[in-house]
């Protein structure tokens, strides 16, 4: 009946002489709702990308149905009867849901061969009838939100009949109500006798949903077991490997003068009504699911985005800012989400990198002055202990942890009054998070304004003064530090709206 | 329902109705017979090759390299015929469609294999097969008494009042409105368009994808060649100077997206009959041929631009949508 | 002189870093090292060909044949560096020219066709940088369409017919010596411009930006740089040295028609690119462009001198911007991967 369908061992990955994945063990049963849990960074969607295909590790086995195995692309990992929702989107945005489901294994008329268009869109309206999905087949995905995104990518992984279903992230962008027929869709799979594995590092939600469970930190192997034999204190031991309280620096109470106020700021399409105001010193937290609105809201107050209606005021004076230069000049300064797409250039070297935002600055009538290029990166580069062999290396063969202390020199570098942070210790050692908190701590007390956009419950309680919470673009709840706990956090992030 | 795409092939066509409409007020002799089958003529060949750069342009690249590649093939076959007279028709038009699919492919291997940027790519090829024409032909033409009867009567020849011309050229829509929307192949060359990661996690094979796009699109080209140097009863060095240009313009109004993933061959069936109504218009009303460059530089301008401008509205408008469904 | 330890230990640190930055040199120069070695060779070539090749009043008016070029590929390298490309840039020159031929027909002196050829360079290069930054739309397919609109405006106003009539006094500038010596005014106006683009390119802040933002665009504009603006300038640019090569090349032939610098395209670009910058933008250099420029210009006098056709040199430069992409490809996938 129940049987060991999947049996991972001693796999390791390396990138780059970063090592990914260091000789982890991973096993799953028919029928079985297994958790993967860590925290960003820790190796779990490397793990799961090899067994999806994506991947080859560089030693370690598959054994698959009892047979060793290799999935040498994802299409032969597919046809073996594994299917993925990775958390990046894979989907082809100028074409149909019925197209993207049906990509790589159409259904084909039986007596001429050519592809049967209208077989696979009723397929498409009934998977999407079953999963209560107000979505109609023809529809560009370019033209659907990133929820409902997600859902067909879910709709996608159910229509090829898998025997190991892997979801990874999958509850990031989905509401209250989308949520609930995840869970039920994955009983249905678990009632069908398939293998659920499910990727989360929310430990609240693996409570609800997952059988069993395995840790990973920092790419190695940390344990397993059953979900039931196991409080939600050991498992977050496990997984951040010491105390909770420990981690963060003193956040001091003192806030000065009100630096920024945003008032009911709406940009249609991505959010509406935002309004709060931020204080000198003060840490301001932003919490909320993925696609809750948060970034947008503040790459348009840096003036990447351009807003529909509202007002900015800076310093009590009102302000229209068009472009990140002339955010710049107010004091702005932004750390962006994807550090390699949108933060550094990866090609150009430390230095290049550090002063590009305050290449004016260091220049005499427009030409380069290399040593004052070479002392400002010394100085930010010292003070942020970025760790390389020399600041002429490219960003690119830097760790992340390292490409992110770059991305932070650059901006302090800037001298900002306002540092907004856009989920600055995503995807980063634990170390690199110290020193990056202890930081974001010293700056703080030195009277700048911070904004903290995170999506990890700990982070944001252990640095905000102040937390905001947003869901589908639009604030639910403001807390002060003292009343803020992770359960009324979360309610507030997936709708909930407390008073 | 109607879906987004099809609804703008549905109003191109509406807006070139109104432009005969409007035309043949002014030109009467627009609307005749003759004139609408000149016009068919015109502009088969036009939308063969632009089916072709289609293809192309939907995997994301561009093919500068057409109008060599014609002229190419149709003086390679042209010299044949002159030479050999005695090689039967259909061998001289399997022999076009060859070197086409050959030249196409060096195309197809130069941006799938060896990773070329495919504007750098056909730019050099299109000097290279210019080059070569002028090669074999050592500077001279071959005109209309030096091709057999059969070779120049060919897409001349009728049948039920339509010339071979034209059938060829619906034979090439039909088969390549099979081929890209009801094959698995033909919808990986979307797939590769709209999005390469997503494409390879399918298993789409991008080299062998991108290689076929360029080799077919040249077998297209290929034929091209001999149909364009028969019914012009001339092959020379500077045969179909500029044409791939109108290729490019038969797409972009087509409503074929530049940097790939959309685009239908109804849209390039119109966009091209579309060009050919222009021409024949400006013709009538006596316009030199000397405006039909600056004419096309236009087109594709403002084409692409509106394009843009209607895509932009349209993500507002579903943002708008979205918001207050919410 | 005695030296106290602490210094002694500083010069080591530094000595690192300056042995890291000459390894960087070499690999960096590599290409233009390649590129010399083919220059000579060319150089080697064509003296064989011709005993009078080496003749220094030969060598200088053999640049004729192609600095009007050359003075496009040096703004052709912003605009590939900074991930854009022209490929309408002959078409300017054409237009251009064909305004000044509208002037000088109307009798405007010698300064008023200069005015008036780099004003129109000057304005089709803004409309091609308008358009492009206004609606986000690739360059390559804004630059396709204007290629055919300004050489066909330039049509419509000649139709077949030529502009041939230029003032006396015009004709210095494309045929033209400094001086009492055999330096073309031309050569020297290029010398000129490479020198000013070098630095640009090199030593100021505009070139570092324009390297940023052909490496990551979105990365530039979140750092403060205004990439559009850059853009924008870069296309103008670009636009203001077709119409000053315009200037020359009519003032040389001393004629206009429609079809003046056909084909250029190809040209410039395989100079850029042989040059070493590469086609996706990010990475190039002054001193690579500056040598491919005279490598293609002697390769095609010294096929010329052998009497090959034009068409027929075009098929070695369509085979030299092939393989000129190739190589650094090639060159990747055979060295064997550094890990830092």
């Amino acid at each position: 009946m129940n049987n060991c369908i999947l049996e991972m061992k001693g796999i390791r990955k390396y990138f780059y002489g970063v090592k990914a994945l260091e000789g982890v063990d991973f096993k799953i049963k028919t029928g079985e709702v297994h958790a993967l849990i860590g925290e960003n960074g820790a190796g779990k969607s490397t793990l799961v990308k090899i067994l999806a295909g994506v991947y080859q590790p560089n030693a370690g086995t598959l054994i698959f149905n009892h047979k060793s195995v290799q999935f040498l692309s994802p299409q032969i990992s597919q046809q073996a009867g594994i299917s993925a929702i990775h958390q990046e989107a894979t989907m082809f945005p100028e074409l149909s849901v019925t197209e993207n489901i049906f990509i790589g294994h159409h259904i084909r008329n039986k007596s001429n061969g050519l592809l049967s268009w209208k077989e696979m869109k009723d397929k498409t309206q009934a998977l999407l009838n079953k999963l209560e999905l107000d979505i109609h087949p023809d529809t560009k995905v370019k033209n659907l939100s990133v929820a409902q995104r997600h859902m067909v990518e879910i709709a996608k992984a159910l229509s090829l009949n898998a025997k190991i279903v892997i979801m990874d992230e999958p509850t990031s962008a989905l509401t209250i109500k989308e949520v609930e027929y995840l869970y039920k869709i994955i009983r249905k799979l678990k009632s069908e006798n398939k293998a659920v594995i499910f990727i989360s590092h929310k430990f609240e939600e693996i409570f609800e949903i997952a059988d069993y469970f395995t840790v990973l930190r920092d790419g190695k192997y940390i344990g397993e077991g059953k979900m039931a034999d196991v409080t939600m204190d050991e498992i977050i031991q496990m997984v951040i490997g010491r105390n909770l309280e420990h981690r963060y620096p003193q956040i001091e109470a003192e806030q000065g003068n009100t630096i920024l106020k945003v008032k009911n700021l709406t940009r249609i399409g991505f959010f509406k009504d935002i309004s709060f105001e931020l204080h000198q010193g003060e840490i301001l937290g932003f919490f909320g699911l993925v696609g809750a609105g948060r970034t947008e809201v503040m790459q348009t107050i840096f003036g990447i985005e351009a807003l529909t209606s509202g007002e900015v005021f800076i310093n009590g004076k009102k302000v229209n800012i068009a472009n990140p230069a002339e955010a710049m000049n107010y004091g702005l300064a932004y750390i962006p989400e994807d550090r390699q797409l949108q933060g550094t250039i990866l090609k150009m070297n430390i230095k290049e990198n550090v002063t590009l935002s305050i290449i004016n600055k260091i220049s005499r009538h427009f030409f380069l002055d290399k040593e004052k290029e070479l002392k400002i990166t010394e100085q930010y580069g010292k003070q942020i202990e970025i760790k390389a062999s020399s600041w002429q290396q490219l960003v690119e063969n830097l760790s992340g942890g390292n490409q992110q202390k770059v991305v932070l020199a650059k901006w302090i570098a800037t001298k900002p009054r306002i540092l907004i942070m856009d989920e600055p210790t995503k995807g980063i050692d634990v170390a690199t998070k110290a020193t990056v908190h202890n930081i974001i701590s010293e700056l703080a007390k030195q009277g700048i304004a911070i904004i903290l956009v995170s999506s990890e419950l700990p982070e944001i309680l252990g640095m905000s003064n102040n937390i905001i919470v947003m869901h589908e673009g639009a604030i639910t709840t403001k807390f002060t530090r003292d009343k803020a706990n992770s359960e009324n956090i979360i309610k507030a992030a997936i709708g909930s709206i407390l008073s | 329902m109607l879906v987004l795409p099809k609804k703008r092939e549905f109003n191109f066509f509406i807006f070139i109705i109104l432009i005969i409409f409007i035309i043949s007020l002014r030109t009467p002799s627009f609307l005749d017979l003759n004139n609408f089958m000149d016009i068919l003529n015109d502009t088969a060949i036009l939308t063969m090759v632009a089916i072709g750069q289609l293809m192309i342009i939907v995997t994301g690249g561009i093919d500068l390299s057409v109008d060599a590649s014609l002229a190419l093939t149709g003086m390679s076959v042209a010299l044949l015929n002159q030479h050999y007279p005695e090689i039967p028709l259909f061998i001289i038009i399997l022999i076009s469609i060859t070197i086409g699919l050959l030249l196409g492919s060096i195309n197809g291997l130069l941006v799938s294999q060896a990773k070329i940027p495919p504007v750098i790519t056909t730019l050099g090829t299109m000097s290279i097969y210019r080059g070569l024409v002028f090669v074999i032909c050592k500077g001279t033409w071959v005109s209309a008494h030096e091709m057999t009867e059969a070779f120049r009567e060919f897409p001349r020849r009728s049948f039920l009042g339509i010339s071979n011309l034209i059938f060829i050229a619906i034979l090439i829509i039909v088969l390549f409105l099979i081929f890209l929307s009801l094959t698995k192949t033909g919808r990986e060359i979307y797939g590769i368009g709209g999005n390469k990661t997503a494409a390879q996690y399918v298993g789409i094979n991008l080299n062998k994808i991108n290689y076929l796009a360029y080799t077919l699109c040249g077998g297209i080209t290929g034929l091209a060649g001999f149909l364009w140097v028969a019914r012009y009863a001339a092959a020379q060095s500077e045969t179909a100077i500029g044409f791939n240009f109108q290729t490019i313009a038969a797409c972009v109004v087509g409503g074929v997206s530049i940097t790939g993933g959309s685009g239908t061959v109804i849209g390039v069936v119109l966009g091209a009959f579309f060009i050919g109504i222009v021409y024949n218009a400006l013709t009538m009303i006596n316009v030199s041929p000397f405006w039909q460059m600056a004419i096309q530089g236009f087109i594709i301008l403002f084409a692409i631009i509106i394009n843009t401008i209607m895509d932009k509205r349209n993500q507002q408008l579903l943002l708008r949508k979205r918001s207050f469904n919410e | 002189m005695n030296k106290p330890k602490a210094l002694v230990n500083k010069r080591n640190i530094f000595d690192l870093e300056k042995i890291r930055k000459i390894n960087l040199l070499n690999i960096l120069l590599k290409w233009e090292i390649i590129l010399l070695f083919i220059f000579i060779a060319i150089i080697i070539v064509n003296s064989n060909l011709s005993p009078y090749f080496l003749d220094y009043n030969n060598l200088m008016n053999t640049t004729f044949n192609f600095i009007e070029k050359a003075i496009i590929a040096l703004p052709m390298m912003l605009v590939i560096i900074c991930g854009d490309i022209d490929i309408s840039a002959a078409s300017i020159l054409a237009l251009s020219s064909v305004f000044m031929g509208m002037a000088s027909r109307a009798g405007v002196g010698t300064f008023g066709l200069i005015a008036v050829g780099l004003f129109a360079g000057l304005a089709a290069g803004f409309l091609n940088g308008f358009i492009i930054t206004k609606f986000g739309i690739p360059s390559i397919a804004v630059t396709l369409g204007s290629m055919s609109l300004f050489r066909g405006i330039a049509y419509v106003i000649l139709g077949d017919k030529a502009f041939t009539k230029y003032p006396k006094s015009f004709a210095y500038f494309g045929q033209g010596y400094i001086g009492n010596t055999m330096i073309p005014f031309e050569l020297v106006l290029f010398v000129v411009l490479a020198i000013i683009f070098g630095i640009v390119l090199h030593k100021t802040t505009l070139g570092r930006k324009v390297f940023a933002i052909g490496n990551n665009s979105t990365a530039a504009n979140f750092s403060g740089v205004a990439v559009n603006k850059i853009r924008l300038i870069i296309f103008t640019v670009i636009g203001f040295c077709s119409g000053l090569a315009s200037i020359l090349l009519t003032s040389r032939i001393g004629s206009t028609r429609p079809n003046i610098a056909d084909g250029w395209e190809l040209e410039i670009i395989t100079t850029v690119v042989l040059g070493g910058v590469v086609i996706t933008g990010g990475q190039g250099n002054i001193f690579g462009v500056i040598i491919s420029v005279f490598i293609i210009g002697f390769l095609k006098f010294g096929m010329g001198l052998i009497n090959i056709p034009g068409k027929v040199m075009n098929i070695a430069l369509g085979f030299l911007l092939i393989i000129a992409i190739m190589l650094p490809e090639l060159l990747k996938r055979i060295k064997p991967k550094n890990n830092i």
